[in-house]
């Protein structure tokens, strides 16, 4: 903590510290990634897929991105299962991901926008 | 920085910390440490989310659930279900009183659909203990677009073009007050900060102080730039312990980033800003007695004119505005004139911030555009009246303003329309009255208030209140002579015609507002000895419907003076001598056999 000298300064403070109140602002134009965290899910290995996709998160320095969690939605052996929807376009469900495949998950797609075809639920 | 999947915001206004939300917060954070959340979800505390009613109220992001009522011991379960599994605590959430639905998001509520939220942005989303989470929503980003593109002039242009008029109770245009300031003679000036919040169930500005305070430093210092003074007061109650603490905490925070001090932000503008502790006597809200008040003098005020513009805090030309008032400033810096005068009706611009109380279902703060009418806020907003009773009449004001009848409802909330009425807008305090009110008691009530609180020096508020008080007294203890109300009027008349100051001036209006509008009340009691309302006790007896009565007796056991005898499955019938008119029985009676008369 020290004096702030300038505007510019005060401006560079103000962006660094969005990110403070950045999820309490907008959320519902920022993409949401949810992990399964049912029982099921979690004794498949949720919260290790939780936790990979916050790290990646925070690498990243991604802004525009809220992650929340929710219960069971009966596709148990599928689990760990986790939903991208980003705004204005269908939601995206994964199946069997692991913390590595989650990591891609975030750079594929939150990042780079490329749906991976090969880890979506299949049709059943 | 890192990077929290979840914020949990607790409320930690004076409201939700009276009704353990300093539990709470502990609690979770003993519980997100214990299973190993601290990394992912960050606990916090904020200022006043409006719904004191229920408090301790939380809201968790980023889905913003808001959850009600919270207790310690609710929290393992919100951790367990909400923050690890994703599933909504159905039970805690706020249930709207029309329908059966629970509502998930505060912002979905009807409460908090209709407000507009500017002197309030802050409060309960920000923590305001950590001055970056205000820098962050942009704050003290006013400060630096004044201090480097704008004139001193040019600012108050800005403010006079937004149309703010105080709201602290007089109303008077903000801009012409800072051009008067600016206009004064002389080389020291200083910027006040009115926080001296004294009306009966008002906490606007003790809200934002609380919830917000770094909004008032910022806007001190505009005001600083604008009429060329480079030290400002802050002159808060001793009383609001929690206000004092965070404002201590945000100068404290403002120095030692330089936003107040030497030299701020490299422009070469010195402004620094202190507190002063008031003991909460309500004439201290009056400017000429806070000025003194802060010199180290009694509480008194003085004649006006020199204003304090001209001759204010020793001596100098002071700029005295309250805190909502400075907490509208940086959003009208920042979004222009023309935006803020956008916002609520052609002769009152912006928002208003009231604190609603009384006999109302949402008791809490809300800040509504200008120009919404009373029913909308009693109604929409407020959630109507409890227990179905019947509306009567809306006190606005406080102790300076009046009471307003059902037949106004659907008037807007305008300054001028306010006062029409015979009431004012006055700081913000509305307290909502239903049928079992008596509008004679009231006046009482507001005339023993400022009864107590009169400093003394001018004889018309020091003996004329005490007059219209004794008055009153015997007229609602049964003793009302005929000419009681002729008396009341000429004494009201004389006191707002020659008493000193702003107390004594506005302290006859509860009489003349609610003579205006319930007369036969008034008359009522002095005439048939009756109180209409059943509240004045010397004017009400008890009674027992023989009828109804089933004789089980329990009222006789609930009687703390043994006033009510009877045979068991008989009628019983109440002494009225020995009767002290406690309501016991009436409560405890499950066959609505007693009446009040």
């Amino acid at each position: 903590m020290g004096v702030i000298k300038s505007i510019e300064e005060l401006e560079k403070i103000r962006d660094q510290a969005r990110e403070l109140i950045n999820l309490r602002k907008d959320n519902e134009n920022k993409t949401r990634i949810v992990v399964g965290m049912g029982t099921c899910g979690i004794s498949a290995g949720a919260r290790e897929v939780l936790m990979a996709i916050l790290d990646e998160i925070k690498k990243r320095n991604l802004t525009d991105v809220v992650v929340t969690e929710t219960g069971c939605i009966g596709m148990c052996r599928f689990e760990p299962l986790v939903d991208v929807i980003k705004p204005n376009q269908p939601k995206v469900t994964y199946v069997n991901v692991n913390p590595e495949k989650a990591r891609q998950i975030v750079a594929r797609h939150v990042v780079n926008n490329q749906v991976i075809d090969e880890w979506v639920i299949p049709n059943i | 920085m890192e990077f929290y999947r979840a914020h949990v915001l607790v409320c930690r206004g004076t409201g939700c910390t009276a009704s353990g939300s300093e539990s709470v917060m502990e609690a979770f954070e003993k519980e997100i440490e214990k299973r190993g959340l601290s990394k992912e979800v960050k606990v916090l505390l904020t200022g006043c989310l409006g719904l004191c009613e229920l408090g301790p109220n939380i809201i968790i992001y980023p889905e913003g659930t808001y959850y009600c009522k919270v207790k310690a011991e609710d929290v393992p379960e919100i951790v367990e279900e909400h923050l690890v599994k994703g599933r909504i605590v159905e039970r805690l959430l706020y249930k709207e009183r029309t329908a059966e639905e629970r509502m998930r998001a505060l912002t979905d509520i009807n409460f908090y659909k209709r407000q507009k939220r500017i002197a309030l942005r802050n409060c309960g989303l920000i923590n305001p203990e950590v001055i970056e989470e205000y820098i962050a929503n942009d704050g003290y980003m006013a400060l630096a677009k004044v201090l480097t593109e704008m004139t001193p002039q040019q600012v108050i242009d800005e403010v006079t073009k937004s149309g703010l008029r105080g709201r602290g109770g007089g109303g008077f245009p903000t801009g012409k007050k800072w051009q008067f300031a600016k206009d004064a003679p002389g080389d020291v000036k200083y910027v006040v900060c009115n926080g001296d919040e004294g009306d009966p169930g008002a906490f606007m500005d003790r809200s934002i102080l609380e919830g917000d305070p770094h909004t008032v430093l910022e806007a001190m210092a505009i005001a600083g730039y604008a009429i060329g003074a480079r030290e400002g007061y802050i002159y808060v109650r001793a009383e609001y312990p929690l206000a004092v603490k965070r404002l201590e905490i945000a100068i404290e925070q403002a120095r030692e980033r330089g936003l107040l001090g030497k030299n701020i932000l490299g422009t070469g503008f010195d402004f620094d800003i202190f507190l002063r502790l008031g003991s909460g006597a309500f004439v201290c809200g009056e400017e000429t007695a806070l000025l003194a008040s802060i010199e180290g003098r009694r509480g008194e005020p003085r004649p006006r004119p020199p204003f304090p513009a001209i001759e204010g805090l020793w001596g100098k030309p002071t700029l005295i505005n309250n805190v909502e008032t400075f907490a509208n400033i940086p959003p009208i810096i920042l979004n222009g004139a023309e935006w803020f005068a956008s916002i609520g009706t052609e002769r009152s611009k912006g928002t208003k911030v009231f604190a609603i109380g009384g006999k109302i279902n949402n008791t809490g703060l809300v800040e509504i555009p200008m120009g919404m009418t009373l029913r909308e806020v009693i109604y929409d907003i407020g959630g109507g009246i409890p227990n179905g009773k019947k509306f009567k009449a809306v006190q606005t004001g406080g102790p300076s303003g009046g009471c307003i009848p059902a037949e106004l409802l659907d008037m807007p909330i305008e300054y001028d329309t306010l006062t029409q009425a015979g009431s004012m807008m006055g700081s913000g305090g509305m307290i909502v009255m239903d049928e079992d009110t008596c509008m004679v008691d009231i006046a009482k009530f507001f005339l023993t208030f400022t009864q107590d609180e009169s400093c003394g020096k001018c004889p018309p508020c020091r003996i004329g209140t005490k007059r219209m008080l004794e008055i009153l007294e015997r007229i609602t203890n049964g003793e009302g002579r005929e000419g009681d109300i002729e008396l009341l009027e000429t004494l009201a008349k004389n006191i707002k015609a020659s008493a000193l100051c702003g107390l004594g001036q506005t302290a006859p209006n509860p009489v003349l507002s609610t003579l205006r509008y319930f007369r036969h009340e008034y008359e009522a009691h002095i005439k048939e000895k009756k109180c209409p309302a059943g509240a004045c006790r010397a004017l009400i007896t008890y009674e027992i419907i023989a009828e109804k009565c089933k004789g089980c007796g329990l009222c006789a056991k609930v009687c703390p003076v043994g006033a009510i005898s009877g045979e068991r499955r008989q009628p019983h019938v109440i002494d009225k001598e020995k009767c002290i008119k406690c309501n016991s029985c009436i409560e405890r009676c499950p066959f609505g056999a007693i009446v009040k008369k």
